[in-house]
């Protein structure tokens, strides 16, 4: 076997400056006239290690991390020259203990089976790991429409859009359904901020997402299909359409596919034009037929009457790409991980204060606390974890106390969080609460489409009141008002964006309503987050009197001479915290 | 999260000239067809940068869309620019991963250094600032991007830095 040597090409690969480590490792391979393969493939989840380069010879595969430009000249001279591989770069290998091997064999990858094995813009590639067997057996076997959906019924496959509605159920609604036209679309519209499991998965393992929308259209009897994606995902656009095209031309889209008789199908990507509330089914599917993407009442469910009013199946991307691998190795092998009622397993996405940020799959009913401390690595910097906040703006923040809590739908769910579409952000003991719940409205506020009253006016009327509470100005009662707007928020409100913009308050004033109180009675901010609630004083012993933050005060508060201690006149700061970024002795104080 | 939108009392144009001819391909592409409204005004933000009146009143004219709804799903989407935007638009993240992480230093010290505002363009028409909701490099936050380009684990002055860097090798 050839040496190959692979650079992981996802987003934050390329973020990370993996082209630079790619065009270098590419120029060596030419002026040195080295005889190794040269491959692209996407992210493996490591984040935290980007850029990363794997090489594997006949001795064994090596995972490299950090490998920036220069780092590459290293390995390249030491590994491919030498022969001799490079101990201390190494993050990954069957070989040794390296120190990222845990966080890679904690982790089941079944949803992630591809990502970062193989090229994604190579349909070949795909198909020597079992790509497209999904589908070709469903045709080989003669395999009928129910056969399939018992299939994923059997599997116990719950919609990891975060709504947790059986698939099986959705597929089988659908199908029940006659007519001539029926749609199958793909949610790519991940639009929870701090979430990028889906990104990953487009720009990995594209084909996975469309052989699953294959075999869910045959399942239903669909005629076309959509993919409904971000514009903010270039990447996983430009890979899509390569599959799209690929796909194509093997025969795998178009007309009699796989051989099965009058199976016609067409896939086509549409993108988003940036609204969070289009990741709402109804909404999806107003945006996609031109309009604004407001949502619709249910019933009718799109299994009825869902896009041009026909009957339509809409999952989102991590669905779809668990599909090929549930037929492939059946229901059971799929149902043995996981809890009773949430099966399988989850792709989650660790950011914040956490020290491996990057993408894990785990299986259902592992503890926060494991994937966190486990495979997370623990908090940032040593400091001490608080809150972990799951399900985005949808969602809430589960306290550490509670981080026993087992990953699944029911138990998430019990805790006022919700397991949404993956995200977790890791909070510690610097992030404020209180700044945090007012983040998500301020960010539902401006999402919410308008429709229903409640959740237009009443997310502007909390965030007014967290606006308040954080400037200092907050009144005994508040958090009462907080709560009886929240309540009528989510009885009130047409769509999921309403119904679950209030969790986020609702869960911090639950489980942090000491830092609540803090701000409204004491003035204070226990978290030194919110500014006007700060003082900023100047540490005497550390201050060299080097000038630069009076220089750079923009109200004049800041007096003292050359090499003598300063001082910041309380009346005159306006608390902007410019002296506390600018100083480069950690000698202005917050308390 | 959502850039500030047009000022509706201001003219949307600039009062540069634009070749509104360009537009016919994307309208001979797309007329008649169901679903095309959006595909139409992201063909001509794509031509222009942002969708002028002129070009309103010429999709509205040649596609029978009326323009009331044309309006309607421009000013509903954030992705759709009603007025003229500089050369480089510098995106700067606000995810929750990022918020967390101080992207509000991010933005401060841009609009400080550029001296605008949160989605301002500056005089010379040279940088765009403005916030978006999530870039989806969570584990490089603070992020930030200009053109293709991503940049992470920044602070305010590092930020400031590149801006400056882009000028300065925009110039010579």
């Amino acid at each position: 076997m050839p040496t190959t040597v692979t650079v992981g090409l996802g987003s934050c690969g390329i973020a990370a400056g993996a082209n630079k480590t790619y065009d270098k490792i590419k120029a060596l391979k030419e002026t040195d006239k080295l005889d190794f393969l040269l491959k692209k493939t996407s992210c493996v989840g490591m984040c935290y290690r980007e850029p990363l380069v794997e090489i594997t010879d006949e001795t064994g595969t090596y995972l490299y991390g950090e490998v920036d430009a220069d780092r590459a000249v290293e390995v390249i001279e030491k590994h491919i020259h030498q022969q001799e591989p490079i101990r201390d770069y190494i993050v990954y290998t069957d070989l040794f203990d390296a120190p990222e091997n845990n966080f890679i064999r904690a982790q089941v990858k079944i949803v992630l089976r591809n990502c970062g094995y193989m090229d994604p813009e190579s349909i070949e590639e795909y198909e020597t790991r079992d790509g497209y067997r999904a589908i070709k057996k469903i045709a080989a076997e003669k395999t009928s429409r129910e056969m399939v959906i018992d299939t994923i019924l059997k599997s116990g496959l719950r919609g990891r859009g975060g709504g947790g509605f059986p698939t099986g159920m959705k597929w089988k609604f659908a199908n029940a359904n006659k007519s001539a036209d029926k749609y199958v679309i793909c949610n790519a519209d991940e639009g929870d901020p701090g979430a990028f499991m889906d990104r990953s998965v487009l720009e990995g393992d594209p084909h996975s997402v469309l052989e699953g929308m294959i075999i869910a259209a045959f399942a239903i009897e669909a005629t076309g299909g959509v993919i409904y994606c971000r514009a903010e995902y270039p990447l996983a656009i430009k890979r899509l359409n390569i599959a799209i095209k690929q796909a194509h031309e093997k025969g795998y889209l178009g007309k009699n596919i796989f051989g099965i008789p009058g199976f016609d199908l067409n896939i086509y990507i549409k993108e988003g034009a940036g609204a969070f509330v289009c990741g709402e089914e109804t909404a999806l599917i107003a945006s996609i037929e031109g309009e604004r993407g407001m949502p619709r009442k249910r019933p009718p469910f799109p299994a009825v009457s869902g896009l041009w009013k026909k009957p339509t199946n809409i999952n989102n991307v991590e669905t779809y790409a668990n599909i090929p691998w549930i037929i492939i190795h059946g229901a059971d092998a799929y149902a043995q991980y996981g809890t009773e009622k949430s099966k399988g397993t989850k792709v989650f996405a660790l950011a914040g204060k956490v020290r491996h940020s990057g993408l894990v799959e785990v299986p259902m009913g592992m503890t926060i606390r494991d994937v966190i401390f486990k495979l997370g690595g623990g908090i940032k910097n040593d400091k001490k974890f608080k809150a972990v906040q799951m399900g985005g703006p949808s969602g809430g923040c589960i306290p550490d106390f509670l981080s026993d809590t087992i990953v699944d739908y029911d138990s998430v769910n019990a805790t006022g969080a919700i397991m949404g579409s993956g995200g977790m952000v890791v909070m510690d003991e610097t992030t404020c609460m209180v700044d945090v719940a007012k983040f998500f409205l301020d960010f539902t506020c401006k999402e919410s489409c308008g429709k229903c009253t409640f959740c237009r006016m009443g997310t502007k009327r909390m965030l007014e009141i967290l606006d308040r509470i954080t400037n200092g100005h907050g009144k005994e009662g508040d958090l009462e008002k907080l709560e009886e707007l929240a309540y009528q928020i989510k009885d009130n409100s047409l769509c999921g964006l309403g119904q679950t913009a209030p969790n986020p308050v609702l869960t911090t004033i639950r489980y942090f309503r000491d830092e609540y109180e803090a701000h409204i009675s004491h003035k204070k901010c226990p978290a030194k987050v919110c500014r006007p609630l700060l003082t900023y004083k100047v540490d005497e012993e550390k201050c060299t009197g080097c000038m630069v933050c009076l220089k750079n005060c923009p109200v004049k508060a800041i007096t003292g001479e050359r090499k003598q201690k300063h001082f910041i006149n309380q009346e005159i700061c306006t608390k902007c915290g410019v002296c506390f970024s600018k100083c480069k002795f950690e000698s202005i104080l917050l308390s | 999260m959502r850039i500030v939108r047009m000022n509706t009392n201001t003219p949307a144009n600039n009062g540069d000239t634009q070749d509104l001819s360009l537009l016919d391909p994307i309208i001979a592409k797309h007329k008649g067809k169901k679903g095309n409204l959006i595909p139409l005004l992201q063909g001509a933000q794509e031509l222009y940068g942002f969708i002028s009146k002129e070009a309103f009143a010429k999709l509205s004219r040649e596609t029978g869309i009326p323009l009331s709804d044309m309006f309607g799903v421009a000013t509903f989407y954030a992705q759709f620019r009603l007025n003229p935007v500089g050369k480089n638009i510098i995106k700067v993240c606000h995810g929750t991963a990022c918020h967390v992480q101080n992207a509000v230093e991010i933005t401060e010290s841009i609009e400080e250094a550029l001296n605008v505002k949160d989605g301002e363009t500056t005089e010379d028409r040279f940088f765009t600032l403005e916030s978006v909701a999530c870039l989806g490099c969570c584990s490089l936050a603070p992020v930030m991007m200009i053109g293709e380009q991503t940049y992470g684990k920044l602070t305010g002055n590092e930020a400031v830095k590149i801006i400056k860097n882009i000028r300065l090798a925009e110039k010579n």
